[in-house]
């Protein structure tokens, strides 16, 4: 007999959070026994932290990242002659933008994660980035960590974190231009350098079929 | 899309090394002295500026991405069995543990469970690494506060454990071992009854680096009430592994959130926590761990079940489509894989959430107003690897 | 008249014979102890070969660095202060080639026999701090800068239980010359049996662990050795410095640990004297030399020991265990042996 098998600790503490944030909680996506992911608006951000840490036992702050949906114009960079030679050009119709679990409307999404040890569980929340104005609040004020995850955010997908004290690059020098992470920077070390392909591989010996570039 | 020249141009200065070493500002806030990227005292190329007030620091920032070498963007045109060999040189130190959580999250949306025998040699292996880090940073802890002697025992001694590892895996620091759906290989045939030797060989040298430095009386001077860590903050900073258990809090992965596809519960060991929070205890609970680390692969050793080692698994991997996270306890603290997944060859986009990215961005906070020598001794204790900071 | 070479020389004759002793000793001793020690002792210590291509197994190491930082680039830095730079490490090499001038071998082998032989060591010895303290400031960097201030509060801290230390055996001996402290070991007793003579380690072991940790800080070897903490800033005051003049820095301490190693064992265990023999005899002039050896070897062994093994202390404590531990230790006991002394 199929049954979906439920999870009680998760549900529950979706409707703790949806208790907390009311209008602020838009969707959530639970995987019975593994997590629990929910999407917030942006106003709702800061306060979900707040609400988190001191109301609901998440205290333990894991990360804080970006996801960017749009699909890759370069698919996997293997551009080189070679390569096109061997298999074609990966002539693929542009796939749709969709987003992941708890959906989401927009191309970038802001997603971080926190623990309760209490309950020894996370949650995975997430927050809509518009395209015209991408900021989303701070949470350092609030979790400490968040401070240099933020700074890697920024740098890397171009979002602003309005609130946080010093919003300069953590990892890239000085001088960079660009938001590397975006799907529309290409992987510049395959721009510099082509992909040389698979030209010198030899079949290992005793295996004949020698297997495509896996 | 096409490159522009200032792109290339920015690239390529970023190659080449931020050399703007040894910064001289003097302000009215003291002197102000770079630790530079080359420095004996940091794992690594990890740059820190210092304000100091003569020898008490006003403020100290470490400037990370001196090793950043773009893992998220590079794992974003890699195949999963590819990444799997890209990944194991974040942590260079116990590189089979950077497999381990990635594979379980691909396992995971794809619904493939790797058979008990896969289970159990993948976890041994896992502990493996951990002994091989930690002893490292018992010699390592010795070099940087000054008593060499220990840091030539631990490397003697760690060869003993990367004998073993290469014995299985055939890599000493690079193993490329799990694949998804189980390992890629069994055992080789004597290999339980030598492992069972250098555990204890490990255990003797645990022995001797407690005497020889964590009992050293000038070393307890040097680390204890230094860089105290209270638990909230620890834990608003997201500090993991023996970092975040020196202050107090009881929290093991293996123990408390163990992740389906590792054989911790089968076996019966202790959580080693210490109240104090500071220095001190973090490198006293390492030691402890190193310990029990010996003493969980003993163990497993024994209860090996018998069976395949890999599931039946397609030939080219395509993952469904669907998220997720598998963190683990990893030697350096607790690291995660965010796999998002579009049904491709390739992952979608994946998030690796690295221990020493958190422990060391408290270095600023726990700094405050202490000496430059205690700086030593909080970053030695604080333990990072720079492709653990870096990715 | 020279008894040892039975020769009558001038004067101008003599000196520039024991000019020559020294200037061929200072370099020999500062090699042999480097190559014993610093190789092959911690190697062993620290559980690997060390050297082992240079010379038949590696004994020839040091002779080849020698040569090696000869024939290096002589670098001063743009911004360093020239005159100062370049004299720093003459200045701490002349303190250590002066301390071999009150060293005994024997009855007769001493450059000379100063009667204020031990104070003028103790004097000499503390001109270093003005080389370390110019190499420091003159380097125009900032970690050679705060090595040399470490060096300069730390060398000047551990002057003071060394001289009290030194106060407990001028006590007992009632002379301040090397000759005569020598001779009153030698003709001392123990508890009336004369045929040891008697040593000061025995009465003067509180003075003895004193003298020697001084002399650890005196060298800036861990556990003292804050100045040139090598993970941390990294050869602190020497960092600058390259070639020869490195070399010099080099020479000066192995050969200052060989000086103090030879002014402990006066001190504390006898010197050149050996049991049975007696101290006068000219037999003493040729015996007197190895045994001194033997003993210096002894000592500098304890020396590099604690050196390989314990991590280092931070200056703050330091300066704490001289001040507020060494110091008070040393003053009792000058007055316990005072009181002794005056008592039997």
């Amino acid at each position: 007999m199929e049954e979906t098998p439920t999870d009680d600790l998760r549900e529950e503490v979706l409707a703790a959070f949806a208790a907390e944030l009311g209008d602020g909680l838009l969707e959530s996506y639970i995987r019975p026994g593994n997590d629990l992911w929910i999407r917030v608006t942006r106003d709702a951000w800061p306060e979900l932290a707040s609400v988190a840490q001191r109301k609901l036992g998440f205290t333990f702050f894991d990360f804080l990242s970006a996801i960017d949906w749009l699909p890759s114009p370069f698919a996997r960079d293997m551009d080189s002659q070679e390569d096109l030679a061997v298999h074609g050009r990966d002539e693929k119709a542009p796939t749709p933008m969709t987003q992941g679990y708890a959906g989401g409307d927009t191309r970038l999404q802001v997603f971080a994660r926190l623990l309760s040890m209490s309950r020894q569980m996370g949650i995975t929340c997430k927050v809509d980035v518009p395209d015209d104005d991408p900021s989303v609040p701070t949470w350092s004020s609030t979790f400490a960590g968040a401070n240099w995850h933020e700074r890697e955010t920024c740098e890397m997908y171009g979002i602003d974190f309005p609130g946080h004290p010093n919003l300069i690059k953590l990892y890239l020098p000085g001088a960079f231009e660009g938001h590397p992470l975006r799907k529309d920077f290409p992987l510049l070390a395959r721009r510099v350098k082509p992909w040389p392909g698979i030209v010198d591989v030899e079949p290992m010996p005793g295996n004949d079929d020698a297997e495509a570039d896996a | 899309m096409t490159v522009t020249d200032s792109q290339k141009l920015a690239y390529v200065a970023a190659q080449a090394a931020d050399a703007r070493v040894n910064l001289e500002f003097e302000t009215d806030d003291g002197m102000t002295l770079n630790m530079g990227p080359q420095h004996p005292a940091t794992h690594g190329t990890l740059r820190i500026i210092a304000k100091l007030d003569g020898e008490q620091v006003v403020s100290c920032e470490p400037l990370p991405g001196y090793m950043h070498r773009g893992y998220e963007k590079l794992c974003e045109v890699r195949t999963y069995p590819q990444v799997t060999a890209l990944v194991n040189r974040i942590d260079w130190l116990g590189s089979f543990a950077n497999e381990v959580p990635f594979i379980l999250a691909a396992e995971e949306l794809m619904g493939i469970e790797a058979p008990p025998r896969a289970q159990h040699i993948r976890t041994i292996l896992f502990e493996l690494s951990r002994v091989a880090n930690i002893s490292l940073f018992l010699g390592d802890l010795g070099i940087q506060l000054g008593g060499l002697t220990i840091g030539f025992y631990a490397f003697r001694d760690r060869e003993h454990v990367l004998n073993q590892i290469e014995a299985v895996t055939g890599g000493r620091f690079h193993p490329n071992f799990d694949r998804i759906g189980g390992l890629k290989d069994d055992l080789p045939k004597g290999w339980i009854a030598e492992t069972h030797t250098a555990m204890q060989k490990l255990r003797d040298f645990c022995n001797q680096a407690e005497d020889l430095l964590i009992g050293n009386e000038i070393f307890q001077a040097r680390t204890r009430g230094v860089g105290i860590i209270p638990p909230e903050v620890a834990l608003s900073y997201g500090l993991s592994g023996p970092n975040l258990r020196g202050s107090g809090v009881e929290w093991d992965l293996r123990k408390h959130a163990c992740p389906k596809g590792l054989a911790y519960d089968k076996v019966d060991w202790k959580v080693w926590t210490h109240p104090d929070g500071d220095s001190f205890s973090r490198c006293w609970i390492r030691l402890q761990e190193t310990r029990e680390a010996t003493k969980i692969v003993d163990q497993l050793l024994d209860t090996i079940p018998a069976g395949p080692v890999m599931a039946k698994v397609p030939r080219i991997i395509k993952v469904p489509e669907g998220e997720a996270y598998v963190e683990t306890e990893n030697p350096l603290g607790a690291m995660g894989y965010y796999v998002v997944s579009k049904g491709d060859l390739v992952p979608f986009r994946v998030k690796i959430r690295s221990a020493s990215f958190n422990n060391v961005s408290i270095v600023p906070w726990v700094t405050r107003g202490v000496l430059v020598p205690d700086v030593i001794s909080i970053l030695a204790s604080l333990y990072f690897i720079l492709g653990d900071i870096d990715r | 008249m020279n008894t040892v070479l039975a020769l009558d020389l001038a004067y101008w004759q003599e000196t520039s014979i024991k000019v020559l002793v020294v200037a061929i000793l200072v370099p020999t001793t500062a090699l042999i102890l480097g190559i014993v020690f610093l190789f092959k002792v911690m190697s062993w210590m620290q559980s690997r070969l060390g050297p082992q291509e240079a010379g038949p197994r590696g004994l020839l190491q040091l002779l080849a660095d020698g040569v090696k930082f000869l024939q290096k680039e002589d670098l001063v830095p743009d911004r360093a202060d020239r005159i100062v730079f370049k004299m720093a490490p003459m200045i701490v090499l002349i303190s250590t080639v002066l301390l071999y001038v009150i060293i005994p071998a024997g009855p007769d082998l001493i450059v000379e026999d100063l009667p204020t032989g031990i104070f003028f060591a103790l004097a000499v010895s503390s001109l270093s701090v003005i080389g370390i303290l110019m190499a420091g400031w003159a380097s125009a960097n900032k970690y050679s800068l705060m090595g040399g201030l470490r060096a300069a509060g730390q060398l000047i801290a551990y002057e003071l239980p060394m001289v009290l230390a030194v106060v407990g055996v001028v006590i007992q001996a009632g002379t301040l010359s090397m000759q005569g402290i020598v001779l009153a070991q030698a003709n001392g007793e123990i508890f009336g049996f004369s045929g040891f003579g008697n040593p000061f380690i025995l009465t003067q072991f509180v003075g003895f662990f004193i003298f020697l940790a001084a002399v650890q800080a005196e060298l800036t070897q861990a556990p003292f050795d804050m100045p040139v903490a090598e993970s941390e800033i990294v050869g602190g005051y020497q960092v600058e410095y390259s070639g020869f003049r490195f070399l010099f820095f080099f020479l000066g301490e192995f050969a200052t640990a060989f000086a103090f190693a030879a002014i402990t064992s006066v001190l504390f265990l006898g010197g050149w004297y050996v049991p049975f023999v007696d101290p006068t005899s000219d037999l003493q002039n040729y015996l007197g030399p190895i045994v001194l050896f033997g003993k210096i070897m002894f000592v500098s062994f304890l020396i590099f020991w604690f050196r390989f093994t314990y991590p280092r202390f931070r200056e703050d404590q330091l300066q704490t265990f001289a001040w507020k531990f060494l110091i008070p230790l040393s003053l009792v006991n000058i007055l316990a042996t005072a009181v002794l002394k005056v008592v039997f």
